[in-house]
């Protein structure tokens, strides 16, 4: 037998404390409590890759100047960015504290989680920051059951581009509603010179939110009053079939593999007539470094169907805080600065971020950046809006997997209404299981 | 004033207490060094396959701290029983995995054997074949996707020089799989050619030029020795290669998105698991479906295992 020398003794204590510290490592959770704003030094923000975000890089280097707060900016992809919040997220994570999310994708979701801060008394603590100059659809969208979770940031809506040469050129005017659009769709359509009649998303999931713009101008919607499934409606069923024939008859190959990556950029290099999708994709194809159709591209408002020129109007971006953040006031303090009137505007003109405060919009030198078709058309979203671009459950993502579906049979010619049937049951069951 | 009626025994008896236990510490002291080991397996391999496990019996969703209810085995049944997602999903896996597999082996092989006779520029062409190898796999998927892409992309254009249709590639669900097959050929049979050519330079010359005098062809001498000596080489790169092929994600994910694609064409085990744990938040399902996974992969490892035993034996 031997004894330990004071050596041994300091490894074993080192050891033990290593795999003690490991432990409660993976067993803590975030800490609530809170660092006094004066106290915090740094602060992080995760958003996604968007304009707001580039503009924030800039607000983010000022605040810093103007108060001694460095702020840190993760952006990701969107995608990413969900499956990010939901690994730091399940771990009670307080490494972050400001966070840029998708109201429709994950509000819900989260706040059930417990992941949001309940921001009610935030927004209405300052009188001159003035919440209620928010639009007030945006206003709404980014509440649940009377309460605030975030300041929207950004809106965006569905629109068309086409362009201009092809249609002066073939004497076609631009069209207004979509039976319009279906013709002019099929005389543009030229495969055997590479231009294509109209190039949207074709790929299941993403699909549905541009979907969607084409079902409310049907006369249709993913639910009913109630909330109960409504994708096997007859107006639903006319809308995929348009959708799906669109481009089965007159779009690109491949279209069930595109999403707005891959159709934006057959448009943005001349090899499609008409594109329809976010408005927020304006300055891709604006800019001579992305595109080829700088001077030819033009913006028209959603096409009239059967129910009139119905397309969404959204909230795609909102700053909310971390529940599990130590610094909650400290974040607020920066969210109110970043999002006051006065950096509103001026991201709105120095990054045409398309904000959600009235007061720059009625600032006619801050929307001056935007091309005058386009302010047109958003000023015109108060009476065609649709605030919601996809169903409104939890469990969004499953939800456009299942209205995926008979959108996918309608543009490989299959049978819409019976895969708007199987897809309604599956919709429904889903809602059930929410209760 | 308060007065504390705390005993000072405690203190008194310290001393003893702390010597009994090093001594303890002292008597069992080759169990101790291992604590740290224990503890790092435990915590980062034991702990996250036992938790999944325990998840996989109940209904977790949304989020792992909401309220959950243990299922019993409903999670399992319900993939065992679903033949539109999971049993495509396994067939679509095994298929991956087998053809990558076959066609990494015999192009590695072939390489290898092409590499292992010196020629000049021998340097050039090994670090240009090993290229693919130092890639990312996201990266190796956004480039492929860009060359297939059927209206823009460069394997059309190379096609059409030739007066051969466009084809779809991965944008064709009959095509996708296939495609997808092709990409994992081109970027991992470098690691099988290494491995082989690593076994090559081993082997015994003698064999060989004894077997020449004998008069036996270059494919009797290949089959006869060259093959059976390099099979414990091959072994060892069919199961390295079907470990990684079995788990393939990312160029799946990076070309196909979620689902696999719009009919969930190349959806994998794999893929599957991702979209029910980080898209639909489904962390008991996802877990089952793990778990589900990780048995399928112990029992190809067990069987390669037997076979390579056998094969030695003999």
């Amino acid at each position: 037998m031997f004894t330990l020398s004071p050596s041994r003794r300091s490894f074993l204590a080192a050891a033990s404390a290593g795999a003690l510290t490991l432990t409660l490592a993976a067993c803590s959770g975030g800490s609530a409590e809170q660092t006094a704003p004066e106290d915090v030094k740094t602060l992080t923000v995760i958003a996604a890759n968007s304009p707001w975000t580039e503009g924030l890089k800039t607000l983010a280097t000022e605040y810093q100047q103007k108060t001694g707060v460095q702020v840190k900016i993760e952006a990701y992809g969107n995608e990413q960015l969900n499956d990010t919040y939901k690994v730091k997220l399940n771990a009670s994570s307080s490494d972050f504290d400001v966070m840029a999310f998708q109201v429709q994708d994950v509000m819900r979701e989260f706040s059930r989680n417990g992941w949001l801060t309940d921001m009610t008394d935030y927004v209405s603590s300052d009188a001159d920051w003035d919440w209620e100059d928010f639009q007030q659809p945006a206003r709404e969208a980014v509440q649940l059951d009377d309460v605030v979770y975030g300041v929207p940031v950004m809106t965006e809506r569905e629109i068309v581009y086409y362009r201009k040469d092809l249609l002066q050129q073939a004497g076609i005017p631009v069209p207004k509603t979509l039976d319009e659009l279906k013709t002019a769709v099929s005389t543009l359509n030229d495969p055997a010179t590479g231009t294509f009649g109209i190039a949207m998303r074709g790929s299941r999931v993403p699909l549905v939110t541009q979907y969607s713009s084409f079902l409310y101008s049907f006369g249709g919607d993913f639910q009913g009053k109630d909330g109960e499934a409504t994708i096997d409606s007859p107006e639903a069923q006319q809308a995929f079939q348009f959708y799906g024939d669109l481009l089965r008859s007159d779009g690109p190959p491949g279209v069930t593999n595109m999403g707005w990556v891959e159709a934006s950029a057959l448009f943005a290099q001349g090899k499609s007539a008409f594109y329809i999708d976010a408005d927020s994709q304006a300055y891709t194809f604006l800019d001579p470094t992305k595109s080829s159709v700088v001077d030819t591209v033009g913006f028209a408002q959603f096409p009239a169907g059967p129910a009139g020129s119905k397309f969404y109007n959204i909230v795609p971006q909102t700053v909310g805080i971390n529940e599990f953040s130590t610094k909650k006031d400290a974040a607020w303090e920066f969210i109110k600065w970043a999002t006051s009137k006065e950096n509103t505007a001026r991201l709105l003109s120095e990054n045409t971020v398309p904000g959600a405060r009235e007061s720059a919009w009625a600032d006619a030198s801050a929307a001056e950046a935007f091309p005058a078709e386009l302010v047109d058309i958003i000023r015109n979203a108060g009476e065609s809006g649709v605030g919601h671009d996809r169903p409104q459950l939890e469990q969004v993502a499953q939800a456009r997997e299942i209205v995926g579906g008979p959108a996918i049979a309608a543009i490989e010619g299959g049978d819409v209404a019976a895969a708007a049937k199987d897809a309604q049951k599956q919709f429904q069951d889903l809602l059930d299981s929410e209760g | 004033m308060a007065v504390s009626t705390t005993s000072p025994a405690p203190a008194a008896a310290r001393p003893s207490t702390r010597r009994s236990f090093v001594d303890r510490v002292d008597a069992h002291l080759k169990w101790v060094l291992i604590v740290p080991s224990v503890a790092f397996v435990g915590l980062l391999i034991a702990f996250p396959i036992a938790y999944t496990a325990y998840l996989s019996f109940t209904n977790a969703s949304g989020s792992v701290s909401r309220p959950k209810r243990f299922v019993g085995l409903e999670n399992y049944t319900r993939w065992l029983t679903d033949a539109d997602r999971f049993w495509p999903a396994v067939g679509r896996t095994a298929y991956f995995t087998g053809a990558a597999l076959v066609l990494e082996l015999v192009i590695g092989l072939a390489i290898a054997l092409l590499l292992r006779k010196t020629f000049r520029g021998q340097g050039v062409v090994r670090v240009l074949i090993l290229l693919p190898l130092v890639a990312t796999p996201v990266a190796v998927g956004m480039m492929w996707l860009l060359i297939f892409e059927p209206t823009i992309g460069f394997a059309n254009l190379v096609l059409g020089w030739f007066g051969i249709p466009a084809q779809g590639w991965l944008s064709d669900p009959s095509t996708a799989l296939n495609t997808l097959i092709f990409i994992d050929v081109w970027q991992w049979t470098p690691m099988v050619v290494l491995i082989l050519l690593a076994g090559l330079t081993t082997l015994p010359e003698e064999p060989d030029e004894a077997a020449r005098v004998d008069g036996a062809g270059a494919w009797q001498r290949f089959r006869h020795i060259t093959l059976p000596l390099l099979a414990p080489v091959i072994g060892a790169a069919a199961i390295l290669r079907s470990i990684d092929a079995l788990k393939t994600f990312d160029i799946i994910y990076a070309t196909k998105g979620v689902g696999g694609g719009s009919s969930h064409e190349a959806e994998t085990l794999n893929v599957l698991a991702y979209g029910q744990a980080f898209q639909f938040s489904q962390y008991g399902r996802a877990s089952a479906l793990l778990m589900l996974f990780f048995l399928l992969i112990v029992i190809v490892l067990a069987t390669l295992a037997i076979l390579r035993k056998k094969a030695d034996q003999s």
